[in-house]
């Protein structure tokens, strides 16, 4: 029987793996609520966020604060992407049938995977992390990084953020009434084109912003964007596509699985959260927080 | 004998005259049409035929590929009762799948597909003892009585010939016309009588029976396999090359595939990029041919109207 | 009484749609049921053809308790129906949208290995005939008008050769013209057939000239139910329909 203060680190692991989950998770549900796209690509956006975030400390090096500029820059620039994308490439697929757009933001999961791989390589990357969160602190006897303490305070509080934009001010209402439905707010004089793309850079926003973080602690490869699609994936099912509360939700359990699976069923881990998935598809699709009506 | 029949029949003979070329790099690349294009067209039956999207068709490909040669290797079967019963074990896998993923609708089927296919992918990956974890299987040989490229060739052509046949005639049959009105509007043909459900469920068997004869065919052909056949971004492909060729049509997905992987084989010979070329392909496609190949020939009328 | 409607009720997320509906059908009878927009008719519709599950209530057909029966199952009871958003198989041509419903009708779905074309092409002749679209069997059904449309959709109503026939707005977006051609069309193969018909719509003069009894549905609930003459001396309807003018 472990430890208590180990099974503390831990869960503590496994809430730093939700707030990264949570933050790409949430921009994927909310780019599936208003414009119902899943959008594939959207561990690209992680992924270009995280590249980003690797040539502008490289840019910025010399300057105080040189990291937070970097992640700014680096995941406003992923939003920009995503507006483009949307206003260009993706808004043309809108009228045919979703499987289209699906497709689409595919294609885009190879196209950006390979730009990665041309202008950055196939060597592994890193990002030292900035010097105000260097080090770490004593829990309970054992070590935990404080940049990972930062992660797990900044997931709430930009969910908290995110949380009073919904709901206090009017864009946010334009946008959940636009996850209800699409089709009046147009009748109502809402720029629906205008909303589609802001919601879009918003989410993308979140990606680039994940992306931007995890730098500094996980390894920048080809393939960080296949990996966390899938995550997130099995996020938003359990969480219920379109619920802001149960991404949250579905994060923490996700985060959680995978931090104890790993030393519990070191075999069955990965299986298992794949059957968590199914379960979940099965016996309540709309998820645990989301609306059966949402379908 | 219609005129489409004999272009068939052309075609197909031209294709048995293969191996006379003596080429191993033609006979290769044929063999893996073949194969990859049977694949192909049964993901169609599900897709454009009764319009549902399966990101998980890897699932029955890998069934079969994996029960063929672990029952070839492991329990030391003759290879056609292995071939036979892999083809069963992909309608079987297909069935338990199915029944859990016809409740759903659109994405959370598509979804559901994707988990089952990933758990089946995990399992495969990490059931070390019995499937070989991501070493896999290695050293599968060819049958006896099959032991040469173009002796194996003309098995394959003769297996996915007949596979085809009977897919056409199940496609342009009642029950064909059934699929496709489901597609059309499943909650109309609810209300002609029809057990949507089941008929679902009966395009989902027949389509992982295929499948995993492809699957098995395709194990044997690479004298390998391992897991990544199983992984999503495989279905993916095949999803692609299905679209490639036009959805629509019984032969698009064939003639995607072999466009497709001649492409490819060109493409990787100079650069290492084939996703980005792929990605691109499948982006044009969508915006311009939505239609694929075939859809875009037949609107330049090079074939009369096509069989739906 | 070929159909019985019992004390049916249903509910959406707090909203009460249908509200302790009650009614019955006789044979071959006429009947239309009007109400302002929102009252329910569509829903009351859908939960006879068991497309969504009652929340109480009972309905009976032929003597046949369906309250709990699939939709298809029904159909093959003798129920058809056509739907308010023109509902067909827009890929394929007139001929073969026709033919799918008799091939079912037939039970003829799982036959797999003989080809399809020739099958019922004389039922399926007939019916396009009856319905007016002969001439357009081999066009693809996606792109005729919306009046063809919705003949096409009453032909593939009849092809389950039903005994009750519900409608659902069967003229709305027609103009005078073709409404009244619709209507001709239905009444001839209504009497032809010795059919029971069961209709919404809004247009008060199509209700008026061929209805046998009306009901009327408000907020869910049936505040009146007669013939024509009774219905449109009722003074609850007439203030239900205050302000709609036709």
């Amino acid at each position: 029987m472990p430890e208590p203060s180990f099974l503390i680190i831990q869960s503590l692991n496994g809430l730093t793996l939700a707030m990264f989950l949570f933050l790409i998770a949430s921009g994927l549900s909310l780019i599936f609520g208003i414009l119902r796209v899943l959008n594939f690509a959207h561990g690209s956006f992680y992924m270009v966020g995280a590249y980003l975030t690797y040539q502008f400390v490289s840019l910025f090096i010399n300057a105080p604060g040189y990291f937070w500029w970097a992640v700014i820059f680096a995941s406003c620039t992923v939003a920009l992407l995503g507006g483009i994308i949307e206003r260009l490439l993706l808004s043309r697929l809108y009228l045919r049938e979703e499987l289209n757009q699906l497709l689409f933001t595919y294609a885009l999961v190879l196209i950006l995977s390979d730009f990665a791989r041309i202008l950055w390589g196939t060597e592994q990357l890193s990002v030292s992390r900035p010097a105000v969160l260097k080090g770490a602190v004593d829990i309970f006897g054992h070590l935990f990084p404080k940049y990972n303490i930062f992660i797990i305070f900044l997931g709430p509080a930009i969910a908290l953020l995110f949380w009073m934009i919904l709901n206090k001010t009017r864009w946010g209402r334009i946008i959940r009434a636009a996850s209800l439905d699409r089709e009046m707010l147009g009748s109502l004089g809402v720029n629906v084109n205008r909303l589609f793309t802001v919601v879009f850079m918003i989410g993308s926003w979140l990606a680039g912003l994940g992306g931007a973080l995890v730098s500094p602690i996980a390894a920048i490869v080809p393939g960080m964007d296949v990996e966390i699609i899938i995550d997130a994936f099995i996020v938003v099912v359990i969480g219920g596509l379109g619920s802001f509360w149960g991404t949250l939700l579905g994060s923490v359990i996700l985060g959680q699985v995978v931090s104890f699976g790993i030393l519990v069923f070191p075999r069955l881990s990965m299986v298992f959260i794949y059957v968590l998935m199914a379960i979940v598809l099965i016996l309540r699709p709309w998820g645990l927080l989301g609306k059966p009506s949402q379908r | 004998m219609s005129r489409q029949n004999w272009l068939l029949l052309l075609i197909t003979l031209l294709v048995a005259g293969i191996p006379l070329t003596e080429s191993r790099f033609y006979i290769f690349l044929g063999t893996d049409i073949l194969i990859m294009g049977l694949f192909a067209v049964s993901l169609n039956l599900l897709l454009g035929y009764t319009g549902l999207v399966s990101f998980g068709q890897g699932a029955y490909f890998g069934v079969g590929a994996y029960t063929c040669a672990l029952l070839m290797k492991k329990a030391g079967l003759a290879f056609p009762a292995a071939f036979l019963v892999s083809a069963f074990a992909g309608a079987l896998a297909a069935l338990i799948i199915g029944v859990f993923c016809i409740r759903l609708t659109k994405i959370y089927f598509a979804m559901l597909t994707l988990a089952f296919s990933q758990i089946i992918w995990a399992i495969a990956f990490k059931w070390n003892s019995l499937t070989g974890g991501d070493n896999g299987i290695i050293g599968i040989a060819f049958p006896p009585y099959l032991d040469s490229g173009a002796r194996f060739f003309y098995f394959t052509l003769a297996v996915v010939v007949l596979s085809l046949y009977v897919l056409r005639k199940v496609v342009n049959s009642p029950f064909g016309r059934m699929l496709t009105t489901i597609r059309e509007n499943p909650e109309r043909t609810e209300f002609i009588g029809i057990n949507v459900k089941l008929f679902q469920l009966m395009s989902f068997m027949i389509s992982g029976f295929f499948s995993a004869i492809a699957g098995a065919l395709f194990g044997i052909f690479n004298h390998s396999i391992f897991p990544d056949i199983l992984s999503w971004p495989q279905s993916a492909e095949v999803l692609i090359m299905t679209l490639l060729g036009g959805m629509y049509n019984f032969f698009g997905p064939f003639v995607g595939t072999a466009v497709m992987l001649y492409l490819r084989l060109q493409v990787t010979s100079y650069t290492q990029y084939w996703p980005l070329i792929m990605g691109t392909i499948l982006s044009v496609l969508l915006f311009f041919f939505p239609g694929g190949i075939m859809g875009f020939l037949q609107d330049l009328r090079v074939f009369s109207r096509g069989k739906k | 009484m070929i159909l019985r409607v019992e004390k049916v009720k249903k509910t959406f997320d707090g909203f009460t749609a249908v509200n302790g509906v009650s009614f019955s059908l006789e044979e071959r009878e006429t009947c239309a049921i009007i109400g302002p927009n929102g009252a329910g008719k569509t829903t009351l519709f859908n939960l006879i053809t068991g497309h969504i599950p009652t929340d109480a209530g009972r309905l009976n057909f032929k003597g046949t308790d369906i309250t709990h029966l699939a939709p298809h199952r029904i159909c093959r009871l003798g129920m058809g129906r056509s739907f308010q958003r023109t509902n067909i198989f827009p890929r394929l041509t007139v001929f073969e949208n026709i033919q799918a419903a008799v091939l079912a009708h037939k039970g003829k779905g799982f036959t797999f290995f003989k080809p399809v074309t020739p099958f019922f092409r004389h039922e399926t002749m007939e019916i396009l005939e009856r319905v007016g679209l002969r001439d357009y069997a081999e066009t693809t059904s996606g792109s005729l008008s919306y009046g063809f449309q919705k003949q096409l959709e009453l032909g593939i109503a009849l092809a389950s050769e039903p005994d009750l026939l519900l409608l659902d707005e069967p003229t709305a977006g027609m103009s005078a013209q073709e409404t009244h051609q619709t209507i001709e069309l239905i009444g001839c193969i209504t009497r032809e057939k010795g059919l029971t018909l069961l209709f919404t719509e809004h247009d008060m003069e199509v209700v008026f000239s061929i209805s046998q009894r009306i009901l009327v549905l408000y907020q869910g609930r049936l505040i009146a139910e007669g013939t024509p003459e009774n219905i449109r001396h009722n003074p609850e309807v007439q203030k239900v329909y205050l302000g709609e003018t036709r």
